[in-house]
């Protein structure tokens, strides 16, 4: 199905990461299979990745070529180092970054980027800070969320106190990434350990809300404008918390929620907002992320394509608001294995480069 | 009794609530009692229709009706 409406110039050539299309999946390949329902084969997807595991770079109908970047840890220097080197070779024109962590160096050279005629579409580093888990409770009172009370957490002593305020069971979430419930102190401390060593400090612990959970993907266009609101009820949810099937459901609570945080940031990019409905209709604002959510495909299957129309104000188009989407589209997602002939494997661990095309 | 206006009910038996995303399945005779109040006919008019067409007791139809409506309500598929 190719979602022509507008369609952007052919011949891009366009950056993407997150291919990490593992069971806690990286946005990357719902991104790309979104940009390829508007653009058709004349896109040329260039996979930036960090690992040589991300299943993304061996899938050839996917990715064409695929270069490692450094880990963010490396520093914004040197994935612009790199970056520089790979658009010598591929003439970039636009890159989608959909990691979390990644974003702040991205947001840094994005001048730089531009420069060199490279186009992104991002927010601004104080926008990325006021939707950061650890400012949430500041952004709520602000700009009129819902948001559950919650409790920074700097070192285990923190834990009994953050209990004591806000009683078990708890939602132990990690700096940038991962979340689990816990029902005691033993298991909090467990969970402390883990994410604090993957993701850093602070781990935050949250109220637990019970309830739906329902997201809601989103493009802001940086003026105060949602471009597209699409809402989503989780239907099965893996034990990491993540959606594995999902419905879009009509609620215009939701839609406003969504262009109410766009108006309140002037938001400029994809976001996810993740929000708990609970049993007396309260929505409470669980999180935002400050990228397309992994099942963003969904939103160009319902009517919205939200990548495309990223790409579309990336290279300076406008784009008016998406104003209907079908309800009752659902995603099913599956676990398929990708069969890889060791030399790709090597190809990339030596080379930190793959083409998935005859070269 | 008012069922959501949003409320899709198929002819299989198939009812989604496009709000909430819940999805449903009801027998032959649920779907039907549905799509005749979804259609305006009033709890009296199917009632009657009902015993006229099948052997049923009025007060096990009584009973059933108030047993289908309770679920209806849990279901969120009724109209406040």
């Amino acid at each position: 199905m190719h979602n022509n409406t507008n369609a952007p110039a052919p011949g891009l050539t366009i950056g993407v990461t997150g291919l990490n299309a593992h069971d806690n999946p990286g946005p990357g390949i719902a991104v790309i299979r979104s940009l390829k329902d508007a653009y058709g084969e004349s896109v040329k997807i260039i996979g930036l990745a960090y690992e040589s595991l991300e299943p993304g770079i061996y899938m050839d109908g996917m990715v064409d070529k695929t270069y490692q970047i450094p880990y963010p840890s490396a520093g914004s220097a040197a994935l612009l180092e790199r970056l520089e080197s790979i658009h010598e070779k591929e003439q970039l024109d636009l890159i989608i970054p959909n990691f979390d962590s990644e974003l702040y160096n991205f947001i840094r050279i994005a001048g730089h980027l531009a420069g060199i005629g490279i186009k992104t579409f991002l927010p601004t580093h104080a926008q990325l800070a006021a939707r950061d888990k650890i400012n949430l409770g500041n952004f709520g009172s602000k700009h009129n969320f819902k948001v559950p009370e919650f409790s920074l957490l700097n070192n285990i002593n923190d834990i009994s106190n953050a209990a004591e305020q806000l009683n078990y069971p708890l939602v132990i979430k990690g700096r940038f990434y991962e979340a689990q419930i816990v029902n005691n102190t033993e298991a909090a401390k467990k969970v402390f350990y883990e994410l604090s060593a993957k993701w850093g400090l602070p781990v935050i612990a949250q109220e637990y809300i019970p309830g739906t959970e329902i997201n809601v993907a989103g493009l802001g266009d940086g003026s105060g404008k949602a471009i597209s609101v699409v809402p989503m009820r989780k239907l099965y949810i893996t034990d990491k918390g993540k959606a594995w099937a999902g419905i879009t459901i009509e609620d215009t609570e939701l839609v406003q929620l969504g262009q109410q945080f766009c108006s309140a940031l002037h938001w400029k990019g994809g976001f996810e907002l993740e929000l708990m409905k609970d049993s007396a209709g309260n929505l409470y604002l669980l999180e935002v992320n400050p990228r397309f959510p992994a099942w963003v495909y969904l939103t160009a299957a319902a009517g919205q394509n939200q990548p495309a129309a990223l790409v579309k104000m990336a290279l300076g188009e406008q784009v008016e608001p998406h104003t209907q989407y079908t309800t009752g589209k659902m995603f099913i997602r599956y676990s398929w294995d990708e069969i890889v002939d060791i030399s790709k494997f090597q190809q990339f661990s030596a080379f930190g480069e793959l083409s998935n095309k005859n070269e | 009794m008012k069922i959501k206006s949003n409320i899709a009910i198929s002819e299989t038996g198939f009812i989604f609530n496009p709000a909430t995303g819940d999805s449903f399945s009801a027998n032959a005779m649920a779907a039907g009692m549905l799509a005749a109040i979804k259609k305006g006919d009033t709890a009296e008019q199917v009632k009657q229709e009902i015993l006229q067409k099948y052997d049923v007791k009025p007060e096990t139809l009584e009973h059933d009706w108030e047993d289908l409506l309770l679920q209806l309500k849990a279901a969120n598929l009724l109209d406040a």
